[in-house]
């Protein structure tokens, strides 16, 4: 059973550097020399005739926050399938930095090459205590043998920790996941991803079903973690939006219809007519 | 058979008066050594003296004696002089005349040749179809007299392939050239073996002749294996409808449910006992339309079957709702339940569930492809049931709502859809087909408490095939894989090409995870 | 890390495991052997032949059902095909039984009796190394690990999951099931192997020879329930259940679960294996109805009694059910199989956790009142 090892996994060595193991490594280390995370060029996806990306194009720099908005079926959470390898793309680049091919890679190799994702509805592992859910999350050796004889070291330990601490479930370590409330499952979800240790975060409605007072906590966490870490955020919630403060983009039938501040997009002509219907 | 003889015989009578074959002939017919008694029954064939018959069924019958020097026929008590037929005094002494295999096949043959001129056209076209298989050399001149004088064209198209095979043995090289261009045409393997060894050097030493039986070969063989192809597509749809019986209630009840009803192929098994039962009936309150039971049994083997899928769906498949695999489990419960209870009800053995008489029989292409009736009216059957299903899913308020909730259960419900009917309403009708599927099933194999199981992996096979839901799928992949099947037994065995079939799927199930016909898109997880 | 593995395996198990452990331990190495010696056949307290091969088959059983378990309580990966492997074990022990007859069967010839039937002169190639017990203990591991591997690869990269894997599972063992019922497969056919006379040499139907069976067996069966304990105790094992809950969520942190999947389907298939080859010599017999369908999901069935997702009710599940068969088919047959179809039915209806969780609940009542 020694063959058992995905292709693309790191060998442990950790740490901030970003070290990818052997036989891909050169294909799998982010190159950041344009100042581009991430860069998508005439995506076109489409299912049974129905085009639901149409030559998206859009790049966004490293410790960038972008927001994304748009319409039902504008094409927001297809995108997002396709930069973390859900979808293949018909046609289209999507880079990762200026040198990881994300439209080769697969779900997992995408998660280790740094880039995390929030799905729309909370998906944790309700089975397993938070604490459990960031240990899975963790950044490691996430081959099978690795993980039957893994351990936790005493400063894992103390990560997870502050992790649970900063998305305010300190207390809630050993609940199981699935009895949290909707917005601790959210934040639980974030924190998974930051366990990540992710160099890009997709975000897909992340304060969806979330108190006023916990969308603000939410946004004040995404600010602290721009610079650093480089987010997309599909929201709907202006409010939020405006709390981020980042460039918009609007989607709209599959492709780019604008972008700039949240003020220009919103007395864009085009935007409004989208929103408010023809 | 009967009719000919009565017919034979009857002409014979009538005409022994005037009859007078060679008496010499006749007496040689006695002869101890086996080889006189065949010339002399070739001989008495050729000159088709209306007496002659009589003569030849006594001796195939054992009636033919030997008194002294004078052939005795012998009918009942009473003794006839063979050569003059006039009523003479039973001998004391009379010795009856041995016939073995080979002569009784000599007679035969001779008999058949000698009604080639019977009044009767039927009895002409029954004695012409007899002689296609073994018509010997020494017939040739018998064949070509009744040809000059046949005025029936189908009689007449048999009777000129008889004669030529006779012809094989002409003596002259262009005659038995002519004779082989002549079968050329056929397409039966005993038409076949006869001209093989006429390609043999050591058989045949013409060369032209040589040459002439090796193109006839080709052609014949080439017909002979299209017609296998055909027989083995044909069959292959055959099978390819059990599977599409099977797969289509299947296919509804997975599509709007998404369960697995492992108890599908015990549906299968409650349509053909209901075929039996109704049967059962027919013979003891309607023993005159015992051949029509069939027609009843349509309809008792759907709602039979469909009371059963509603009461499993009411007890127990409604409570797992998404709980697929678990489902699973519990159907399988209720094929173990069904079968027992089949078990109980009807004995562990298979019950006998005849072909009506209209059934049996079948068209016959070519001398080796007889498509049997009971298969074609499944064919028809199966398609007549996929028409209905067709209209009922497409063309009716239940289908609009059973596709509905196919595709998004809760937008259905919202919109009004009464979700909870349609389970019950869409369950009741795929097993209803099953059911007919178990009436069609009924006249093609053993009726048996553990029938369903045979059919419950290939069914599934055809689903998974298909992809979900899809009419259209199951339709294809029950087809294709009953045509691949069979194409494959006849190369390769039946076990073997059930294990390439199943591999297949698994592979390619590898390209297209979804079936053939896949719904995509973002709602599909 | 660098304690011994045993110990590793043991310190995980909690101390209500342990005790169990010691007591099934005691039980099956100490006193039924010694009730099955010393106690004469017309006390109460006796332990006949028959029990010992009942229990002894049970126990090979209960293996499976934990590596079921393992698959389909921790992995949600519902096999209706585990008969599959179970009778590759079977097979390949079977064949050292096989040629363990020498020239002792019907016609007295160093081939097994089924080919000298079919005419053959010599043991196919396969069969070679079939007269060594490491060769075959090695290809009661190897064989069904490799058709899991090779399956498991195929089925697991292309993501089907759910009830397409169990039906594809079930066409599996299906058609493994016609290979074998050829005669051309060269393992005997529709009856397969059987009429075994010796076992490294010693009688396979005397008194030792069926204890030290018996006891191996038992102690199979604890091996595979500490190995399975600690496995799925480890972050493999919640990775596992990650896997059975969210599987997308897990891709997108990054682990691969075509390689988390296929190691739990492979050791399962391994535990069926070295079942199966303990089963063989307990029970004198292997044909390819242990490939059937019927056979596969009674597995399954065990299972969901005993309580999927505990490793205990596997365990209890497969004593239970096979108790309770043996029982039937001995006093009333023909409603076994009315009363299997209605366990089947019930447990998923009315007990979805299996007796196991109906204790928990009993207790939490209790404790509650």
């Amino acid at each position: 059973m020694t063959t058992v090892a995905s292709p693309s996994v790191y060998d442990g060595t950790g740490g901030d550097g970003f070290d990818p193991m052997g036989h891909v490594a050169d294909r799998e280390t982010l190159d950041l020399s344009h100042k581009v995370i991430l860069y998508l060029e005439d995506i076109n996806v489409s299912f049974d005739g129905f085009k639901a990306l149409k030559n998206l194009s859009l790049a966004i720099d490293a410790g960038e926050l972008r927001c994304i908005i748009g319409p039902n079926g504008a094409g927001k959470t297809t995108m997002m399938d396709v930069i973390t390898g859900k979808t293949r793309p018909d046609s289209g680049k999507a880079f990762f930095g200026q040198t990881i091919d994300l439209t080769r890679l697969s779900e997992p190799e995408i998660a280790h090459v740094g880039i995390g994702r929030k799905f729309q509805k909370p998906t944790i592992f309700e089975h397993h205590t938070a604490f459990e859910n960031l240990e899975l999350a963790m950044k490691t050796d996430k081959r099978v043998w690795r993980s039957l004889f893994a351990h936790l070291r005493d400063e894992d330990h103390d990560r997870i920790a502050a992790t649970l601490s900063q998305i305010g479930l300190g207390d809630q370590a050993d609940r199981q996941a699935g009895l949290l409330s909707h917005g601790q499952k959210q934040w639980l979800e974030i924190g998974m991803l930051l366990m990540q240790e992710p160099r890009l975060l997709l975000l897909d409605e992340p304060v969806a079903g979330m108190t006023d007072d916990e969308t603000m906590k939410t946004a004040e966490l995404f600010l602290s973690l721009a610079g650093k870490h480089s987010l997309v955020v599909v929201e709907h919630d202006m409010a939020f939006i405006e709390k981020l403060g980042g460039k918009v983009t609007v989607l709209h039938e599959g492709s780019v219809l604008t972008e700039g501040s949240l003020a220009t997009v919103q007395n864009d002509q085009r935007v409004i007519e989208v929103y408010l219907g023809r | 058979m009967l009719k000919t003889l009565l017919a034979l015989c009857l002409s014979a009578c009538a005409l022994s008066a005037l009859a007078a074959p060679d008496p010499a002939l006749v007496r040689q017919l006695a002869d101890a050594d086996s080889s006189q008694k065949v010339a002399a029954i070739q001989k008495l064939a050729q000159t088709a003296d209306p007496a002659t018959p009589r003569i030849l069924k006594a001796m195939a019958e054992d009636g033919l004696y030997l008194a002294g020097d004078k052939v005795l026929i012998m009918e009942g008590d009473k003794a006839f002089d063979a050569a003059s037929g006039t009523p003479v005094k039973a001998p004391e002494n009379a010795e009856a005349v041995m016939v073995n295999n080979r002569i009784r096949g000599e007679l035969a043959n001779a008999l058949a040749a000698l009604s080639l001129f019977d009044a009767d056209p039927a009895v002409r076209l029954a004695a012409a179809q007899k002689l296609q298989n073994d018509a010997s050399a020494e017939l040739a001149p018998v064949l070509a007299r009744a040809l000059s004088q046949e005025k029936d064209d189908k009689v007449k198209a048999l009777l000129q392939l008889a004669h030529a095979q006779a012809n094989l043995r002409n003596p002259d090289p262009a005659a038995r050239v002519a004779a082989i261009k002549a079968l050329a045409g056929s397409s039966s393997p005993v038409i076949k073996s006869a001209l093989l060894p006429l390609m043999n050097k050591a058989n045949e030493a013409d060369e032209n002749v040589r040459l002439a039986a090796g193109a006839a070969v080709k052609e014949i063989d080439a017909r002979l294996s299209r017609a296998e192809m055909v027989g083995q597509v044909f069959s292959g749809l055959s099978l390819g409808s059990i599977l599409l019986l099977g797969a289509l209630g299947l296919a509804i009840t997975y599509g709007v449910m998404g369960v697995i009803n492992m108890a599908h192929g015990e549906l299968l098994m409650v349509g053909a006992y209901s075929a039996y039962a109704v049967q059962s009936f027919f013979r003891a309150h309607f023993p005159g339309a015992v051949d029509w039971y069939l027609l009843a049994a349509v309809p008792v083997g759907f709602f039979s079957a469909a009371l059963v899928g509603v009461i499993m769906e009411r007890t127990v498949i409604r409570w797992l709702y998404g709980r697929t695999l678990e489902t699973l489990l519990a159907t399988w419960g209720l094929s173990l339940v069904l079968i027992q209870a089949a078990r109980v009800a009807f004995g562990a053995q298979n019950v006998e569930v005849a072909n009506p008489s209209w059934m049996s029989g079948g068209i016959e292409l070519l001398p080796n492809l007889i498509l049997p009736w009971n298969r074609i009216i499944i064919i028809a059957f199966a398609l007549f049931v996929l028409a209905l299903v067709w209209v009922l899913m497409n063309k009716t308020r239940l289908g609009m709502f059973v596709r509905a909730v196919t595709q998004n259960r809760q937008m259905a419900s919202c919109v009004g859809v009464p979700t909870s009917r349609i389970d019950t309403l869409a369950f009741a009708l795929g097993a209803g087909i099953a059911g007919l599927g178990g009436v069609a099933l009924s006249q093609i194999s053993n009726v048996g408490p553990d029938m369903g199981q045979g059919y419950i992996v290939d069914s599934f096979m055809v689903v998974v095939l298909g992809g979900v839901g899809q009419l259209a799928g199951a339709v294809w992949a029950a087809l294709g894989l009953g045509v691949v099947t069979k194409l494959l037994e006849g190369w390769a065995g039946a076990v073997i090409a059930k294990i390439a079939v199943l591999v297949f799927i698994i592979i390619f199930i590898q390209k297209r995870p979804q079936g053939l016909f896949a719904l995509k898109g973002r709602f599909v997880e | 890390m660098h304690t011994p593995i045993t110990l590793r395996l043991l310190s995980s198990l909690d101390r209500k495991s342990s005790i169990t452990l010691a007591f099934f331990l005691l039980a099956t190495l100490v006193v039924i052997p010694a009730l099955h010696i010393f106690v004469p056949a017309e006390s109460s307290l006796s332990v006949s032949t028959y029990a010992i091969t009942l229990i002894g088959k049970i126990m090979c059983y209960a293996i499976v059902a934990v590596a079921m378990d393992l698959i389909w309580g921790y992995g949600g990966i519902l096999s209706l095909g585990h008969g599959i492997f179970f009778a590759l074990g079977g097979y390949a022990f079977g064949m050292y039984l096989m040629r363990q007859i020498g020239q002792d069967g019907s016609y007295h010839s160093n081939l097994p009796d089924f080919m000298v039937f079919l005419d053959w002169k010599q043991l196919p190639w396969y069969w070679s190394g079939s007269d060594s017990l490491v060769w075959v203990a090695a290809l009661v591991i190897l064989l069904p690990a490799v058709v899991a591997f090779i399956f498991g690869f195929f089925a697991f990269r292309s993501r089907i999951k759910g009830v397409y894997f169990s039906i594809i599972t079930q066409a599996l063992t299906y058609a493994a099931m016609l290979l074998f019922f050829r005669n051309e497969t060269g393992f005997g056919g529709n009856n397969g192997f059987t009429d075994f006379k010796r076992i490294m040499g010693y009688s396979i139907t005397s008194s030792e020879t069926r204890l030290v069976l018996f006891g191996l067996t038992a102690l199979m069966l604890a091996a595979t329930f500490v190995f399975a304990k600690w496995l799925v105790g480890s972050k493999y094992g919640r990775v596992l259940t990650a896997i059975r809950d969210a599987e997308s969520r897990v891709m997108f942190i990054g682990y691969n679960p075509l390689w988390f999947k296929l190691f739990i389907w492979t050791v399962s298939a391994v535990l069926c294996g070295i079942a199966g080859a303990l089963y063989v010599p307990q029970v004198g017999i292997i044909n390819p109805s242990e490939m059937s369908v019927a056979n596969s999901i009674e597995i399954a069935i065990w299972v969901a009694v005993g309580g999927r997702g505990t490793l205990i009710g596997p365990i209890i599940g497969a004593f239970v059910v096979n108790l309770a068969k043996s029982w039937f088919t001995v006093s009333f047959p023909e409603y076994w199989l009315f009363f299997l179809g209605l366990l089947f039915i019930i447990v998923t209806l009315l007990l979805p956790h299996g007796l196991v969780g109906l204790w928990k609940k009993l207790m939490n009542k209790q404790g509650a009142a």
